[in-house]
């Protein structure tokens, strides 16, 4: 349901009734990513998540299995991310699968969400890593990448993922979340500020340097 | 950032009623809470009315309810009812004409924005009901460790 604003305000307000409409559109996918309460339960090193049988959205939750990723995991991130992306990335994938699935593993973290009724079904991804002293901050978790797919809306699904990372770097000793978001993307700003994540103490900075990448194929 | 008095009385008003959505709640009630004048928050509930962000119950015991989607109603789209951004204030006024400082001095302003924007533009009312409890369990905590033997 949107907000319906009356004439008088959209005349004094040119730009609003489309950014509000933009919004609306992008906030109505925002539940695939939204939030409910699960139990976490961390085996060794494969952390495993119960769902509770909440059901005070219409929709009702994935049965899912949050474990590590594996190599064989690997083609259908590189697909969901496609879908999602509309860009193919099978090397950069290639490469984070090997670091982030594989070394370091009390530090990094690559979490897939399975589907229980369709094995080997990756229905979202959650990619991070601890990280300490760089801009002069102290050891904080990072949380790089986290994606769902579109059909599997509604199911709670990303806030599993966030859940499990949360708790894998807090329970690697991390009393601090961190990622970045793009400010022109609703979608991913309203689910990490429904996680309660809020601005922290820096700012990115960035300067043009030349001619943008190209973002049409992978470097 | 300085929120206009009407969008703040919205704000107010929508976490109240949002808080609670089985409740009416009246005007006098929540101009009580706030120290607000009834006739200012009169005029600001009658635009939120319209915006189908809550509906006004008649009769006995009425009030005002929570309409809207608490999930998918941000900050922003409530404040965009009241006011907009410098921009185009500035903007329609003219001041500073198209010229090189104007310009700089803008795409510094204009980060400000954007940055306020994005702010406002992904906190829901869901988000800002969890905020206040947040809040409150961080003040029952500070009054629990000022009087452990309470």
């Amino acid at each position: 349901m949107g907000v319906n604003l009356p004439m008088k305000v959209a005349n004094s307000h040119r730009n609003a009734f489309t950014r509000i409409a933009q919004a609306i559109i992008l906030r109505q996918a925002i539940e695939s990513l939204e939030t409910s309460n699960v139990t976490i339960v961390l085996g060794k090193g494969r952390p495993r998540m119960d769902a509770e049988t909440k059901t005070d959205d219409k929709q009702a939750e994935a049965t899912l299995q949050i474990r590590r990723a594996c190599a064989d995991d690997i083609d259908y991130v590189i697909a969901l991310d496609e879908r999602i992306t509309g860009l193919a990335k099978p090397n950069y994938w290639r490469d984070v699968i090997e670091r982030y699935g594989q070394r370091r593993l009390e530090q990094r973290v690559f979490f897939v969400a399975e589907s229980d009724q369709h094995p080997k079904s990756i229905l979202g991804y959650v990619v991070g890593e601890v990280r300490a002293w760089e801009f002069g901050s102290g050891p904080c978790g990072w949380v790089i990448a986290l994606s769902v797919d579109p059909d599997a809306r509604l199911q709670h699904i990303g806030e599993r993922l966030f859940e499990a990372i949360t708790e894998e770097f807090r329970r690697n000793g991390v009393g601090t979340l961190r990622t970045m978001v793009a400010r022109d993307n609703p979608l991913h700003m309203t689910f990490f500020r429904s996680e309660g994540m809020m601005a922290g103490p820096y700012i990115q900075l960035e300067k043009s340097i030349g001619m943008p990448a190209k973002n049409t194929t992978e470097r | 950032m300085k929120l206009q008095i009407a969008s703040r009385l919205a704000i107010y008003a929508l976490l109240d009623l949002a808080a609670h959505p089985d409740r009416q709640v009246s005007v006098a009630e929540i101009g009580e809470k706030y120290g607000i004048s009834t006739h200012h928050l009169a005029k600001v509930m009658h635009t939120l009315g319209r915006s189908n962000l809550v509906r006004a119950v008649r009769g006995a015991g009425g009030g005002y309810q929570f309409s809207g989607n608490a999930k998918r109603t941000t900050l922003l789209d409530i404040v965009q009812l009241f006011e907009s951004f410098a921009q185009e204030e500035d903007e329609q006024s003219g001041i500073g004409g198209d010229t090189e400082t104007n310009r700089a001095l803008r795409q510094v302003l204009d980060e400000i924005d954007d940055i306020a924007r994005a702010t406002l533009g992904s906190i829901t009312i869901a988000t800002m009901l969890k905020l206040i409890d947040a809040h409150r369990l961080h003040d029952s905590n500070d009054v629990a460790m000022a009087a452990p033997n309470a």
